[in-house]
């Protein structure tokens, strides 16, 4: 059995964390305190089940529960006039809450304000699609699916976006590690060589100032030629151009040298 | 001032020029270098100002093309990631011999910045590379010097391509 490590946030760490670092805490404002907002909480309350809901930095943020995204959303666009979704993506607690945050921004331009849409949900588990609702969500729903593996029901093209359509893996989660697994670093070997090319390519240099001065297989010097793979330790010869005498003439010399050749 | 007076073969003033096959391909081939316009990111910028009239590649004979079929190098102009390392790869195979290949900036050279799942560490993983040119992005002047260097090293090379030892690189 190999030593069992926790996988549950393997990226990079900060390299630096200030000891007397205090978070700084956002005020929050209740909902009563803004009457579109009050307005607009009474008409979503009366249909769906509201978790949570509290004004932040001039825009409301409202918990509901994963089942009812589709119709909250619906409502929201109806009845309150959130016109435009400018985004929509998730957020990996996997590691804390045992749960992915998936949030959706509103942007209602006759009345200057934003909404924000927040509901939990377990991995495995799929939202429905606001697709039919707003076109914009189309891009970022399969954005989500590529990078969290979130599939949303009843999306017209539920597909990777970013990376390619035989990836594994989804990138943005705490368990993703930064510099890739093994399909991801062997993964343009693999593809376009075959698993047989790996030993002769070698592995990725993650070392960005690693330099190796006698490597012949991929580097030479102009004018010091040697055969591929050569031992160059001890130094290698210089080899001259070997210039046409009779179809170059170095114009860069003297002009005495041109009086010569007359 | 017509400086560039052909040296005739000295006797005689006949109009004859001697040379041998290989110089005679060889400045061919090194002053006639068409490129691949391949700009992958922010390096395609610093390319196409080398290609326009301030740096004028045209000057050295390299005029972009737009097909790798009529190309004979290709400038790997950026960061080049997984997902189209097989394209590029593609390019590369469609372009005919001789052909040579420039990388362009740190993110072609070694990955640069981009130390992440997503980017080809180097692209000599999967293209052999003739002239790796450092920058972030490289300036044109940077550019025109490695079309330069890559002109010395075809000059240096014999007209025949097997003999070169380029071919031991080809990966597959």
């Amino acid at each position: 059995m190999r030593k069992y490590t926790p996988k549950d946030n393997v990226q990079a760490k900060a390299y630096y964390t200030d000891r007397f670092h205090v978070v700084p805490s956002v005020p929050t404002q209740d909902v009563s305190t803004d009457e579109v907002f009050a307005k607009q909480l009474e008409i979503l309350s009366s249909q769906v089940e509201i978790k949570s809901a509290y004004i932040q930095v001039g825009q409301m943020r409202v918990e509901i529960d994963h089942k009812d995204n589709f119709k909250a959303i619906e409502i929201l666009k109806n009845e309150c006039g959130y016109a435009m979704m400018t985004d929509m993506s998730a957020v990996d607690y996997l590691a804390k809450d045992g749960e992915f945050e998936v949030f959706y921004q509103f942007l209602n331009l006759q009345e200057r304000k934003r909404v924000r849409i927040v509901c939990r949900i377990e991995q495995g588990l799929a939202v429905e699609s606001i697709v039919p609702l707003y076109k914009s969500a189309n891009f970022s729903e399969r954005e989500m699916f590529d990078m969290f593996g979130i599939v949303s029901n009843n999306h017209p093209f539920m597909k990777r976006i970013l990376m390619p359509d035989d990836w594994e893996g989804h990138p943005l989660l705490k368990t993703y590690p930064l510099q890739g697994d093994e399909f991801a670093s062997w993964y343009e070997v693999d593809k376009i060589f075959g698993k047989d090319a790996r030993e002769a390519i070698g592995p990725e240099n993650r070392d960005p100032s690693r330099i190796d001065r006698y490597d012949t297989k991929r580097f030479s010097r102009v004018g010091r030629e040697v055969p591929f793979g050569a031992d160059i330790s001890k130094g290698e010869p210089e080899t001259p151009i070997e210039y046409s005498e009779t179809l170059l003439v170095d114009y860069n010399k003297s002009q005495t040298q041109l009086e010569n050749r007359k | 001032m017509a400086q560039h007076q052909v040296n005739y073969a000295s006797a005689g003033g006949l109009p004859v020029a001697l040379t041998t096959v290989d110089h005679l391909v060889n400045w061919g081939r090194s002053n006639s270098l068409w490129p691949l316009t391949y700009g992958l990111a922010c390096c395609a910028i610093e390319m196409m100002a080398a290609g326009d009239s301030r740096y004028d590649f045209d000057r050295f004979g390299t005029i972009f093309r737009a097909s790798p079929r009529q190309a004979d190098v290709m400038i790997l102009a950026g960061t080049l990631s997984k997902k189209h390392s097989e394209f590029a790869r593609r390019l590369y195979d469609q372009m005919t011999e001789p052909k040579w290949v420039i990388s362009m900036g740190s993110c072609a050279n070694t990955g640069g910045m981009f130390n992440t799942y997503a980017t080809v560490q180097g692209v000599d993983r999967i293209i052999p590379v003739d002239i790796y040119l450092p920058g972030c992005a490289p300036r044109p002047e940077t550019l025109q010097y490695a079309l330069m260097m890559l002109q010395t090293k075809i000059r240096r090379e014999s007209a025949n391509m097997n003999k070169n030892r380029k071919q031991n690189l080809r990966l597959i």
